[in-house]
């Protein structure tokens, strides 16, 4: 029987009420009395130098109050970048300056060079264009490949090159790994591009700066998953306040998927004006600024060989990535290609030897930083598309391939420096082969086939590295932040708590889940439990919501807060009852006694500690309330196996998803409904990267994907039902709740899955197509179907100058695109 | 969007007044030009909306059995109401947008406008619909006349379209994901003495009609016939991210002979 | 500026409006309405979609001069005067139909006009009708579980499929 409350149940979610009846809080519904308008004038060019800018006419603009140029902000510091890399010889990460307006040079197209702070947003946006500015056009630099050669033109001139780190993992094993495919019985190649992607929340940042002179102290409200860290980052870094005289709230934040994790200019230069001007500042982004100014994600290209002896295990894997920065380090950047990305490619296999490099180079694009995975999906994508290449080479089954090589004892410690503490893989691919009927297949293929349709199946398994830590270790690798977390309960006298929580919901129900722990630990109805997050003045501190922590380690600093409030409750509890603490037992809501029938009710003992007539004062103080920071000693790893069922129409090229099934397994569970509404829209921005999302640029670093009439996302009608299921459970060995990550599982295990399906697909019509490059569009598979070029185009940067094509078909037979 | 005067005209006459102001510009269901204003790239003095002229809307069949369509008529209402007297340009109209879009959008508004990727620029010019304005008539055939052009003069707005309905006819259209536009998109119509097809979508020059398969299916009415074809030129096919000329090209046939397939 | 006057959620509001106003920013702005959103800049997203004289539209492309004296109802105007919520707005609930909630308000409405037209709407019915919608969050199938709930068919309980 399903649970009706507590840890396991699905109970319905509490913000759901306002977000339906349309009084959700977010941040553009803030307006501030007084309020002014920013917009900033963006560079149309993707490099190029500004020789002057003349603001004047913009000034004398009706409602305008006043034009800011990167030389107002001379005295501020840059945009902080959260994570140093070091390079291969020892050396650290090239690290330009990001100033808030651009200074100098325009590096991206987007780049703000002005901003208009106006009585209106129309009015700012008139003065705009009033702005004259000459710009000094330069060469662009986009091709990653072409931008590592000497000579190439810089994006930074102060930096050494396009370079910013050349990273290897593990360095030590590189010559035993280089021998070992020499040596091996059959080597797969392939050479892939994982597609530069553009987030998309669908509500668009926004910021409100504001400032009260009689205390000093600056505000600003803003689209963030991670208030405390931009209170940090912009404070300490950029503005010079200190953090107690700075508050940051993100109030109700409609999506965020990693792209609000960072800290922007736009912040920093709202709280800025408003203190410069006394007034508060206001910004909104459009959705087509949003295109130009909001982190993109991914953006690799990859050659990944993985070698195999004669009975088929896996001996040795090699890969080489170029990573695109873009044209600054976003806060997060750097981390995301190396530690989030090298350290997964063991993925589920049992592979010995394994060495990762990564190239990070610096473009003349927006900054590119974690989404949804960050790292983990261009992991998995090479990983599970090379052993799906290899087995269709040797001729032998996908699935028996990868069974034969999982690891199947733990904790296991793999040649790329992280520990699985457990997990489970033929237990997932068991359940996921019972969820798709494979026996099926081949008759629903000749059912397509009788229709003209060529239909196939793609399987894959996937693993993942979540809620990120330990401090001590990350601090090692370069973060330059801790990655704990923090939770204060406090109970009020009359039993009811209040959770502060520094992990911040952007649509994961937290309002609705972590009540369901703290209630379950005690007894009580979850409406005694209330949840505040997201206001830097009210939570003590917190690391954010990313990278599928909230819940490992939010949830489980939660836990042990709790766990102190019960700890000191039990104490009260003893005085009251006259026993011993170590007889105390908490159930239901009620202390007892062991061996006795006394009891106190939890909410006598609650009032106690505000109400100390009958309390032990020499031993404890009154009140309750407790604070925890949690320090993880490890990651969490969810795995899974996934299923896509595709039929492609060979007239057109057009992939349909006919099925599309899930077995994941996240140790336990707290809130299923939540959990499987995570997969579900992880599995669509993961089947949208592969069948339709692309960010594109030309060569020129003009941005073709400007928009949503270009930048196709995925649709009600472009899925049917997910079959998802998350019942295999290895429980997390090092939280106390025993959970693992699940908010970017679906993004991370579904691409791979979708392009297996579509070259077996192909295969069945007798097009032999060793790979096709993401998003796997009907003109680029009906190309490959045709042995042609698709619209390179369609790529990103590094993946289509014919520099970079050349060098990809040169060493890659398999990828004929 | 840059400010402007709006007027709000309930006749064609005070509509047609209304133009005469200086750089004046009609607004039909605005689905198109507000966005397009949005992003600076249009602007006017003075906006003409026709959403309150009633003569302007509505369905009905004249002496000749031609459907007639008021250039103010959304697409939702040519959805439901042409559905039994020409379903072909009825589903078009339903395909095209979301419903949203459709409960706003005009046939007025789309000839007027003739994006290169719309939908009804392929019905009327496979029709050769008689598009009708205050002063003049004029054939589709000499309407369209290139990306974004048409024979409409200055302050000349789309009143009526009038389409002789086709034996069988049928829109195929295959859409560009994000826009939701076509990526190309053929519209095929049989009539007694002729069959005409036009394509939308695929062109750089707007819509135009695929002579040799008008030609091929005016003797032979089928898929076949189509299929012995080679595909249109692929030189002055749209090329950008979403499918180069030779897809579009390609797309082109297999789109036209889906469309003679539904017909029959 | 002009002075625009309709009835919003069955009572007569008036507010200021130049020509550009959009319809979406004199709710927001002018009523202070801020429950319909805005997503794109394009018409694509549907988060603004209120209901003008009984039909959807974008309220981010329709200019709020031009539609003076109409009736609008918004999000804010769906549940009933006692707080109690549609039956479209509880299948949400009751289906996990909304995460962050941003696109919710426009799902919500485009969904309350769909069973209006089509009370029983098949699965594609369900989805094709929503294609002016996007939603980031969910990947649609609780939103469509929620939709077809809400037209009283059998729907599989939220997770125990």
């Amino acid at each position: 029987m399903p649970k009706d409350t507590g840890i396991g149940a699905s109970p319905k979610r509490r913000e759901d009420v306002r977000f339906l009846t349309g009084k959700g809080r977010y941040t553009d519904d803030i307006n501030l009395a007084g309020q002014a308008h920013v917009v900033f004038l963006r560079s149309d060019v993707a490099h190029g130098r500004i020789t002057s800018i003349d603001t004047g006419a913009a000034e004398a603009m009706e409602g305008v109050i006043r034009v800011f140029t990167g030389e107002d902000f001379a005295e501020v510091g840059g945009i902080p970048c959260g994570w140093q890399i070091t390079s291969i010889d020892g050396s650290v990460m090239q690290e330009p300056k990001h100033p808030v307006l651009a200074h100098g040079k325009v590096r991206h197209v987007g780049d703000p060079i002005a901003a208009v702070v106006a009585e209106t947003r129309d009015q700012a946006k008139d003065a705009c264009e009033a702005i004259e500015v000459e710009i000094e056009s330069l060469p662009a630099v986009i091709d990653m490949k072409a931008a590592v050669k000497p000579g190439a033109p810089k994006v930074h001139d102060e930096l050494a090159g396009n370079l910013c780190y050349d990273w290897g993992l593990v360095q030590e094993n590189k010559e035993a790994v280089d021998r070992a495919i020499s040596a091996a019985a059959h080597v797969t190649t392939l050479e892939l591009v994982n597609n530069r992607l553009i987030a998309n929340p669908m509500e668009p940042r926004v910021a409100v700066g504001d400032y009260t002179s009689h205390d000093d102290h600056s505000t600003l409200y803003t689209t963030s998953q991670n208030p405390h860290v931009i209170r940090l980052l912009m404070g300490a870094f950029v503005l010079g306040i200190p953090e107690h005289k700075l508050r940051v709230v993100a109030p109700d934040v409609g999506g965020g998927f990693g792209t609000k994790i960072f800290h922007y200019a736009e912040e920093a230069f709202c709280t800025f004006a408003a203190k410069a001007l006394e007034r508060p500042v206001k910004w909104t982004s459009s959705r087509s600024e949003a295109f130009m100014s909001d982190a993109h994600g991914r953006d690799h290209v990859t050659k990944i060989e993985l070698a195999l002896d004669a009975e088929h295990n896996f001996t040795a894997l090699r890969t080489e990535t170029y990573a695109n920065m873009g044209a600054y380090l976003s806060t997060f950047a750097p981390s995301v290609p190396t530690w989030l990305h090298g350290t997964l490619m063991a993925g589920n296999y049992k592979t010995p030897l394994i060495y990762v490099n990564v190239k990070a180079v610096f473009t003349n694009t927006v900054p590119v930083d974690a989404y949804r995975g960050a790292g983990r999906p261009e992991a998995t994508f090479q990983l599970e598309r090379v052993v799906d290449k290899a087995a269709r080479e040797l001729g032998v089954d996908p699935v028996e391939l990868r069974r034969k090589n999982f690891i199947t004892e733990f904790p296991y410690a793999t040649p790329v420096a992280v520990e699985y503490d457990t997990g489970d893989y033929h237990a997932t691919m068991d359940k996921l082969l019972e969820l798709i009927d494979r026996d099926g297949f081949p008759a629903r293929r000749a059912g397509s086939e009788a229709r003209g349709k060529l239909r196939g199946l793609g399987i894959n398994s996937y693993i993942e590295a979540c809620g990120i830590a330990p401090s001590h270790l990350v601090g090692q690798l370069g973060a330059r932040a801790g990655l704990y977390e923090s939770a204060t309960v406090r109970v009020n006298a009359t039993g009811g708590l209040v959770v502060m929580t520094g992990s911040h919901s952007h649509g994961q129900g937290h309002e609705t889940s972590f009540p369901q722990v703290v209630a379950d630990m005690i007894g009580i109805p979850e409406d005694q439990v209330e949840i505040v997050h997201g206001d830097t003045d009210k939570v003590p501190m917190g690391m954010g919501t990313y990278g599928s922590r909230s819940l490992a380690v939010g949830g489980s600093a939660i836990y042990r807060a709790t766990e102190k409030v019960i700890a000191k409750a039990k104490k009260i509890a003893a005085h009251i009852m006259e026993a011993s603490d170590e007889d105390i037992e908490l159930k239901d809501g009620k202390f007892t006694v062991a061996g006795t029938d006394k009891s106190v009710a939890w909410g006598d003992v609650t009032l106690a500690a505000y109400v100390p007539h009958n309390y032990p004062l020499e031993d404890i103080e009154p009140g309750l309330e407790e604070t925890a920071f949690y320090d993880p000693n490890n990651f969490t790893y969810p795995s899974g196996a996934y299923a896509c069922e595709v039929e492609v129409d060979p007239e057109t090229g057009k992939v349909e998803v006919l099925a599309f099934a899930a077995a994941d397994d996240f140790g336990n569970v707290v809130n299923p409904m939540i959990v499987e509404g995570q997969v579900h829209g992880g599995l669509a921005q993961g089947i949208g990267q592969a069948l339709l999302e692309s960010c594109a640029y030309d060569a020129d670093g003009q941005l073709l994907s400007a928009s949503y009439m270009d930048y196709a996302m995925p649709r009600a009608h472009d899925f049917p039902m997910f079959a998802v299921d998350s019942s295999c459970r290895t429980p997390c060995t090092h939280n106390p709740l025993g959970v693992k990550g699940c908010g970017e599982a679906g993004a991370i295990g579904s691409p791979p899955s979708v392009v297996n399906a579509v070259i077996d697909a192909l295969a069945s019509g007798g097009h032999d197509v060793g790979h096709i490059d993401m998003p796997l569009t009907p003109a680029r598979v009906w190309h490959a179907m045709h042995g042609g070029t698709p619209n390179q185009r369609a790529a990103q940067p590094a993946a289509h100058s014919e520099e970079t094509t050349h060098d990809r078909s040169v060493a890659g037979a398999a990828t004929n695109v | 969007m840059y400010d402007f005067e709006l007027v709000k005209p309930a006749s064609l006459q005070e509509a047609i007044e209304a133009m005469q102001a200086e750089d004046a510009q009609a607004l039909g269901g605005g689905q198109t030009l507000l966005p397009t204003m949005k992003a600076r790239l249009a602007m006017a003095d003075t906006l003409v909306a026709l959403s309150a002229i009633e003569e302007i809307k509505g369905i009905c069949t004249d002496d000749d059995g031609r459907l007639c369509i008021g250039g103010g008529t959304t697409h939702a209402m040519v959805q439901r109401d042409c559905a039994e007297s020409f379903p072909a340009l009825a589903s078009l109209a339903g395909r095209i947008g979301d419903p949203a879009v459709r409960n706003r959008g005009t046939i007025g508004g789309s000839l007027a406008n003739n994006d290169p990727s719309a939908c009804y620029p392929a019905a009327a010019l496979a029709c050769n619909a008689t598009i009708v304005t205050q002063n003049r008539e004029i054939a589709a055939d000499d309407y369209f006349l290139g990306m974004f052009t048409t024979a409409l003069e200055e302050r000349e707005i789309v009143t009526e379209v009038r389409f002789p309905v086709p034996e069988a006819a049928h829109y195929e259209k295959f859409i560009q994901p994000a826009s939701r536009f076509p990526l190309v998109a053929v519209f095929v119509a049989k009539y007694s003495d002729a069959v005409r097809v036009a394509v939308t979508g695929a062109s750089s020059d707007g819509v135009f009609r695929w002579n040799e398969a008008e030609a091929a299916l005016s003797g032979n009415f089928s898929e076949d016939a189509v299929k012995g074809l080679s595909a249109p030129d692929a030189d002055g096919m749209i090329s950008d991210l979403h499918g180069d000329g030779a897809y579009r090209a390609h797309l082109v046939k297999v789109m036209c002979a889906r469309a003679v397939k539904a017909c029959a | 500026m002009t002075k625009v006057t309709m009835i919003v959620n069955g009572k007569s509001r008036s507010a200021e409006a130049e020509g550009r106003t959009l319809l979406v920013d004199w709710l927001r702005e002018g009523l202070r309405l801020t429950g319909t959103h805005v997503g794109c800049d394009t018409t694509q997203c549907g988060a603004c979609i209120v209901h003008l004289n009984g039909e959807p539209v974008k309220a981010c492309s329709v200019l709020a001069q031009e539609v003076d004296g109409a009736e609008v109802t918004t999000i804010e105007g769906i549940a009933g005067a006692d707080g109690t919520l549609s039956a479209v707005q509880q299948a949400f609930q009751d289906y996990h139909g909304l995460q962050c909630g941003f696109c919710t308000p426009g799902m919500v409405m485009a969904a309350t006009s769909l069973l209006r037209e089509n009370p029983r709407p098949s699965e594609a019915e369900v989805r094709h009708y929503l294609e002016g919608n996007i939603c980031r969050c969910t990947g649609y199938h609780n939103i469509v579980k929620a939709v077809m709930a809400a037209s009283g068919q059998d729907v599989p309980a939220v997770a125990a499929e």
